[in-house]
């Protein structure tokens, strides 16, 4: 009795996995599917998923239908990997010092690290954007970079790493004659891989899929981001939604390779964001 | 040694505010020189002509929100999008996380495909799901197949908000699945032993149980959510090609922002007013959330 009722209760939960997996999916493979269709049967609306005339042409079409599209390619790559990658060396250096040294005013600044975080962006996009227009940066890729070079977060994350960072090798380190700095690139950050890992990736789709800022800072279309891109190509290929489901593609492949390779980092991300 | 130990101390706090000196530069520049930069902007009519120019207008601001019928209409909209979309989006992850760990085989596969909308851009998901909503659209299609009225999802006034909503509750609740999952690792199997021996199945363990200990957790995922949903911006922008179309009905608070920020002339200094005023009404729905759940941890 007792097991037939369990079984059924398994059943009960594998439907609804299933189901949702479904709905998580189809929009996806929709989307994967139409960006191999014809025109013609984009607009004859069907609902078959495998397109009956398999055709590549989508892929080619948007590069040359639209010659931004690798430049804004090469903007978001840009943008997104030396963002990143200031973004971890910066957060881990501040993140060490509120955990390692001692300076005045560490406790203070700590504080304001953690009131910046409740601060929603919108108060602070319009005075930056003056700021930006004052120094000469919009239009450029240090406009969209160095306001976002450092992530009061990731800062939060690494301090709580470094607390817990054994110091027997630093002082090790320190008899050999290394400067703090050379201990911090040379010992520290080595030994830091897995906690700069789920950062790179969490910072790294920031940048890849923003689109308030750019929409602010870039008004050149030559330097227009991927997302803005596409959002404009929407708007010049209206019904074109093969074109637009090719270009969408091109422009997720990147994150989900990421996320295949660091699939385990992910997720200790988001644990980590959720307070633990 | 007093005074070596004083030059230890010296160079210590050099170090310090080595290490510190990239966040330093960011803090003041782009953070707490913008919020004080805005502050002043709020209380001034800014014009934007060649270069930039202030006059000093007191509340000014601030009053004409309360005139502002569009502000109204983006209040509206975004309080019917964040009170529909919060407590949908944590259901669906409680229950998703709930379901994933009940130890199924396969779970792995499961999660890994339940977190794909988390991945992907918000242009993108926008742009599929203008794609599905299309008036000949995958959905109107299947409606009709099921013998279903179809919709004009991206023209209609009645329809638009709410296609944004069940679009985002379904890209936004994996991510929170994910902090419930780790959450769920914590709870002690003796408690759900317990509960066996007094006869619960499987739903009573779910409400008395898990429910209950996720309380924290739930809380987090509340605030996480009401800070994210009051800053729809993004999916209105890109449905609507930046207007808050069709009549007004996709209209958010942080569109409105833009709009006057960035569309219009000399409005600067009223986006900003208009940006302060959402600070405030996210702050204290999140004091207002606190205090509830903490009520509530009292029975």
């Amino acid at each position: 009795m007792n097991s037939r009722k369990k079984s059924f209760s398994k059943r009960l939960l594998y439907v609804i996995l299933v189901l949702y997996a479904v709905t998580t999916l189809v929009p996806f493979l929709w989307a994967l599917s139409s960006s191999f269709k014809t025109l013609e049967e984009i607009i004859s609306g069907t609902m078959n998923f495998i397109p009956k005339n398999f055709t590549l042409a989508n892929y080619q079409q948007i590069f040359v239908e639209q010659d931004l599209f690798p430049r804004w390619l090469l903007n978001s790559l840009i943008i997104a990997v030396i963002g990143t990658l200031l973004n971890i060396i910066f957060n881990s250096m501040a993140g060490y010092a509120l955990a390692r040294l001692a300076f005045p005013g560490k406790k203070a600044l700590f504080i304001i690290i953690l009131a910046v975080l409740m601060i929603p962006a919108q108060v602070t996009m319009i005075p930056n954007y003056l700021i930006l227009k004052e120094l000469g940066w919009l239009n450029s890729y240090q406009g969209m970079i160095v306001p976002a070079m450092v992530n009061a977060t990731f800062i939060f994350m690494m301090r709580q790493f470094f607390i817990n960072f054994p110091k027997e090798l630093e002082e090790a380190a320190q008899l050999d004659g290394l400067s703090r700095l050379g201990i911090f690139f040379k010992v520290v950050l080595p030994l830091a891989k897995p906690a700069l890992a789920a950062q790179a990736i969490f910072v790294f789709m920031g940048f890849w899929n923003d689109f308030m800022r750019p929409l602010i800072v870039m008004t050149d279309t030559e330097m227009y981001t991927l997302p803005l891109g596409l959002n404009t190509f929407k708007g010049q290929y209206v019904s074109y939604w093969n074109y637009i489901m090719a270009a969408s593609m091109v422009f997720t492949l990147p994150v989900l390779l990421l996320y295949a390779f660091f699939n385990r980092y992910f997720i200790k991300g988001i644990s980590f964001t959720g307070g633990k | 040694m007093n005074k070596r130990s004083s030059k230890k101390k010296l160079r210590d706090a050099g170090q310090g505010y080595l290490f510190m000196s990239p966040t330093l530069f960011v803090l003041a520049l782009f953070i707490i020189g913008p919020i004080l930069y805005a502050i002043f902007l709020s209380f001034n009519k800014v014009q934007l002509l060649g270069g930039t120019s202030f006059e000093f207008v007191a509340f000014e601001n601030f009053s004409r929100i309360m005139e502002d019928n569009r502000a109204l209409i983006a209040l509206k909209n975004t309080a019917k999008y964040v009170l529909i979309v919060v407590p949908c989006q944590t259901a669906l992850a409680l229950i998703l996380a709930a379901t994933l760990n009940a130890g199924l085989k396969g779970e792995k596969f499961f999660r890994i495909v339940y977190f794909l909308p988390t991945l992907t851009s918000s242009a993108v998901l926008t742009l599929i799901f203008m794609w599905m909503y299309n008036k000949e659209g995958l959905i109107n299609n299947l409606l009709e197949m099921i013998g279903l009225p179809g919709y004009n999802f991206l023209g209609d006034p009645d329809i638009a908000l709410n296609a944004i909503m069940l679009m985002n509750i379904w890209a936004t609740a994996p991510f929170f699945m994910v902090i419930y999952l780790a959450a769920l690792q914590d709870i002690p199997d003796s408690l759900y032993e317990a509960a066996e021996l007094d006869g619960a199945n499987a739903l009573q363990k779910f409400f008395y149980v898990t429910v209950p200990f996720l309380r924290p957790v739930t809380s987090f995922v509340v605030i996480m959510g009401l800070i994210g949903t009051f800053q729809l911006f993004d999916q209105s922008y890109i449905f609507s090609g930046g207007s808050g179309g069709p009549n007004n009905s996709t209209l958010t608070v942080v569109l409105l922002i833009y709009q006057y920020a960035f569309k219009s002339l000399g409005t600067m200094g009223y986006a900003a007013a208009l940006a302060f005023a959402l600070a405030i009404i996210i702050l204290a729905a999140t004091l207002i959330q606190r205090k509830f759940s903490k009520e509530e941890s009292l029975y």
